[in-house]
This record gives C-alpha cells, structure tokens and sequence, in this order.
C-alpha cells in the first residue's frame, strides 16, 4: 500500500532536458526566476512564456505533471489576484459595493498571477527532469563557494541524498508498525479530528526509536568505511560539462539577455 | 505526507552522530601508545590482553556499576585465515570485533592491525582500510540511492580516482555475483543480496581483512546460504583473510580456526573438529553445535560406533555406511 509512494517528482523519460548537467539546470531555474522579476510588459512576458513553452516541448514531460505543482498554490494565486485586482487604486472600471476594481489593478493582477505560475511550472520543469540524486550532487557542487561562509555545504547534501535512501525503509517500519498497532486494537480510520491525533502516537513514538537506532548504525557503518566528512573525497560519477550544456549555457544568456534588452527598449 | 518530517529526523541524527563521533574520539584516549610491533607480529591482527568495559550509569550520571564485556582477550590472525568467533548473545563479541578496525578503542590492553596500533590517531584510515567490517543489519549500512554508488561510498571516501572507483566496483560486484544488480535500488533487494552489496562495499576498499558482525543474523536461511557462500570464496579464491563473528555453529564448520567467546573471554579455541566434540561443554556456554554433529554425539553415547567431531551431513552419512556395513560383516 504506502510503499508505492514516489518522493521527489522525477519523471522518468529520455529527453534533451533529463539529459543535462543538474549544475545547469539549478542555475538556469534561478536565472529564469530571476529574469520573471525583470520583465515589466506584455512582450517580456511572451518572451518568458515562449520560452518555457519550448523547454516543456523539450523536456517530454506530459504537461499535467506541471499543472499539478499548481495546486499547492491554488489558494496563493486566487488570493494575489483578488488582492491586486480590488486593492490597486486608478481607474475605476465596475464597482461592487465598497470595493473597485481598476483597470491598474487587473493589469497588476493578471501580472501576478502570470509570474507565479511561470515560476512554479519552471521550478517544477527542474525537479521533473532530474533524478534527487543528481540534484543533490548538482546542489552540493553550485553552493561550493558558500563554504567559505563555514555553511556545511557536503553534509546538507549528504542528508538529502541519505534521507533520501531511507524513506523506503522507514515506509516500511512505519507500514510494519501500523500493523502491529492495528493487531493491538488500535483505531486509525476513527472521523474524530482528536481521536485520530492520538491514534498517531503509537506510530510516531516507535518509528522515532528505531530511526535513533539506525542512525546511530549508519553512522557506525559509514565510519568504518572510512567516511570523514567532504574532504578529500572524490566522487563515482563527477559532474561534467557536456557539449549540449554549453549550449544550453548558450541559449541560456542570450534569453536572459533579450529580457534585459527588452526591459530597456521598451 | 505526514511523515516525511520524521523521516528526515532520523538522517539528520544520523549526521548529528557521525559530527559527534567525528570530533568526541580524540578525548577518549590518554594512555601512551604502544611502540609499533611490525617485526614483532606477523599477524594481520593481533590483540594482547584486550579488555573493554561499559559503564552503567543511573539517571543522574552517577557510575552504577561496569560491565566487562572484553576481558582480557589475546588473539591473532594471520593472513588469509578463516576464523570463526562464536558466542551467545551477550558474550561480546561484537564488541570485541568493533576492536579490530578502531569503532572501539581498548580500556586495557592494544589491538594491533598490520602492525598497527589502532589508539594510533594517525593510522585510523589505514586501519579501517585494512579491515573492513559488515554489520548485522543490512539496512542500516547502505548509504548510496542505486547499489553501484553505494559500493563506492568507500573508495569515494579514500579519495581514489574516479576511473580507479568504477574497476572497483565492478569488480567487487562481480566477486559477490552482484554485478547484474548494479544499477538497482538497494530497497528492492532481498536480504541476501543486500548483505552481498555491503560485501561487496567493502571490497571496493580492497581489504586485507573483512569483520563480519553476524552478516546472517536477519536473514532468512536462503539468504544465509548466499552469504556464507560468498564469503568463503572470497576467502578460498582471493585470499581476504575473514573474521566471521556470529552464533550460528553451521557457519562455523568451513572455518580455519574458531573462538568461543563467554563472558567476555575465550572459553575454548581450536578447529572446528576440536570444539565440536565438546558438545556438553558448548552447552554449558549456551551455544548448541550442529545439528549432524549433536545426531552423531547422541547416537555415539547410544553406543554406535562413531568417530567424534563429525561435522557435515556427507561425513555422517559416510561413517553410518561404514558403521553398518561392518556390522554385516560381524554377523556372519
């Protein structure tokens, strides 16, 4: 039953995009992130939305997997429309009983919502098309700089990909321990809102004790082969740039240089 | 998705551990090393009066009493044994096979490895790098999300060469029979194959010496059969000298030399041949010797004529014949 949930939405397929150094597509995500906040007009946007159209073409990733991403934000869009679209003062276009809605505010709104979903489709084109692990590894190598800042950049990353490896297994426990509850009487499909807290306790207080417990063995297991923090450390699979990620780096600029260009022309 | 949080919990602990081990180890140790034995010891690991204590405490952290679960153990082994330490629960020895690549450090007495002394700050990479170890619980010591990137979670830790990983892994993988397993998710293995994967992580180390920590103790017995199986051709075909610590007697019968641990001393040492006869006294330390081993015992104390420290079910069977046929003989 609960075993067969996937973490992470990486949806598997072959395609230019999967295919791309993560290092790149962490920063490209950033930068298109960045480029929807300097996009002032109607022609900026097109541009934005052109272009992450392409990329959707590109990536063979079914287009509802990026609306689903939507969702979680729902009520944020709804919220920042309304909130633009009433509360901008100018040009009264209707009026309902206190509240005008403007003509700068439908603009301001619409605008909103645009970037919003923009960005949520191009955050969640990143996570679709690259494996946790790869991310991961991506991550690790693009925040190396900040360890100059004494951030512990390699352990961050080494939580997340071993987190990673073990939701499996602590599904199971959990899966393993639901039943056990279960043969003892335990009441988990009860209506009440507080009976079905409390139902939680026999479940998280053991799961808690035995992820203590394999913590404390992995980091045994992980000592005795010779793990000794980031230093020195070489890697299985290193990151490296391939002729398409130049390109893409390519491509990359001189998208980000048309925003720029049309901010100031227009 | 409720759960994820307490998922994540659980990991960051884990690296909480490791930060804490990492940097608490140095306090531990005061005595004066001892001078390296390299001329001295020949052996791959040599203990010399070994002893480890844990400290009870009760809830205000005042000492309550001390356990000793190591007493005063000497022991070597030489390179490419098969040795065999065997115990009831509690008798420690896996607290004395944490000794051999430097997780514990003795309270009395020095563990030596390759001439090393394991308190040997300097040394503890090479130590852990001449002894590899694998734990009872299979889960709990794969770190990688795919088995190949977990087999090089060792070398990628010694800092070997990318190029120099990859021969690596393949052919560790190759020697436990994982190979076609390379590109899985280690969740979806079985037990047996699990284990092997763990194997096959510290072979990547290249070894002088794998620890196994009862490698069979979670598994079910066709798993136990691939991983004993796998061991003794890692020890027959590339010489990897084996310390297989478990309570399980069966595993025992192929080794070179086996140590009955009790109270945290050796009790008896010696061949398998040699222990198995002393089956009342295997008794008395709570171990029971194999299964064709305790049939021959009974039947020889019911007066068949057999000859003692008969180990597999072949050797049974053989004697029987022989025993019967003679018998024939006499009758006419």
């Amino acid at each position: 039953m609960i075993r067969d949930i996937t973490l992470g939405q990486y949806y598997q397929t072959e395609s230019v995009l999967h295919g791309l150094d993560p290092r790149l597509k962490i920063i490209g995500t950033f930068l298109y992130i960045i480029s929807l906040f300097l996009v002032r007009d109607i022609f900026g946007y097109a541009v934005a939305g052109i272009f992450l159209a392409v990329l959707i073409v590109l990536s063979h990733v079914p287009f509802k997997f990026m609306v689903r991403g939507l969702k979680g934000i729902l009520v944020l869009l709804i919220f920042t429309g309304v909130v633009n679209v009433f509360l901008t003062p100018g040009e009264v276009l209707v009026s309902v009983w206190k509240f005008n809605i403007t003509r700068e505010g439908l603009k301001v709104g619409s605008r909103m919502v645009i970037r919003l979903v923009f960005l949520v489709i191009g955050s969640s084109l990143m996570t679709l098309t690259t494996t946790p692990n790869r991310l991961t590894d991506g991550l690790e190598r693009v925040l190396k700089p900040l360890k100059r800042l004494k951030l512990p950049v390699h352990e961050m990353a080494m939580i997340m990909s071993i987190a990673l490896g073990f939701i499996p297994i602590l599904i199971e426990e959990l899966d393993k321990i639901m039943k056990a509850q279960s043969a003892r009487g335990a009441d988990f499909e009860s209506k009440k809102l507080s009976a079905r807290i409390k139902s939680m306790v026999p479940i998280l207080v053991p799961l808690f004790v035995s992820a203590f417990r394999r913590a404390g063995d992995l980091a045994t297991a992980m000592e005795a082969r010779c793990y000794h923090g980031g230093e020195g450390r070489t890697k299985l699979k290193p990151l490296r740039y391939r002729r398409a990620d130049y390109i893409a780096y390519l491509v990359l600029i001189l998208y980000f240089i048309l925003i720029i260009a049309e901010g100031i022309i227009f | 998705m409720k759960e994820t949080g307490d998922r994540r919990q659980g990991t960051v602990l884990c690296l909480l551990f490791v930060y804490h081990k990492k940097y608490s180890f140095k306090e531990t140790e005061n005595r004066p090393l001892s001078p390296h034995l390299i001329l001295k010891s020949m052996s791959l690991i040599k203990t010399d009066k070994v002893s480890y204590e844990y400290i009870r405490r009760d809830k205000d952290g005042a000492v309550e009493g001390i356990n000793k679960a190591v007493d005063e153990i000497d022991l070597s082994v030489e390179k490419g044994d098969f040795i065999a330490i065997l115990g009831a629960n509690g008798s420690g020895k896996s607290t004395l096979a944490k000794h051999f690549n430097a997780l514990l450090y003795p309270v009395g007495g020095t563990v030596f490895v390759g001439g090393m002394d394991t308190r040997d700050e300097e040394h503890l990479w090479d130590i852990r790098q001449t002894t590899g170890m694998v734990f009872q619980n299979p889960d709990n010591q794969i770190i990688g999300t795919v088995v190949e990137e977990d087999v090089a979670f060792g070398p990628e830790n010694m800092g070997v060469k990318s190029r120099d990983i990859w021969e690596r892994v393949i052919r560790s993988l190759k020697s436990v029979d994982m190979f076609e397993y390379r590109k899985h998710s280690p969740s979806r293995l079985s037990g047996g194959q699990k284990q092997r994967v763990a194997i096959a992580g510290v072979l990547a180390m290249q070894p002088e010496c794998i620890v196994l920590d009862e490698p069979t103790a979670m598994l079910d017995p066709m798993g136990r059969k691939e991983v004993i199986a796998s061991i003794r051709e890692l020890n027959k075909t590339f010489g990897i000298t084996i310390i297989l610590i478990t309570h399980y007697m069966e595993e025992a019968v192929h080794a070179d030399k086996v140590y009955i641990m009790d109270k945290g001393r050796i009790v008896m040492q010696g061949t398998p041949k040699q222990i198995f006869t002393n089956v009342e006294e295997l008794r008395g330390v709570g171990l029971s010797v194999p299964k064709v081993t305790e049939l021959a015992f009974e039947l020889r104390r019911r007066g068949v004529d057999l000859p003692e420290g008969i180990l597999t079910e072949t050797e049974l069977a053989n004697e029987l014949c022989r025993t019967l046929s003679e018998a024939k003989h006499r009758k006419f």
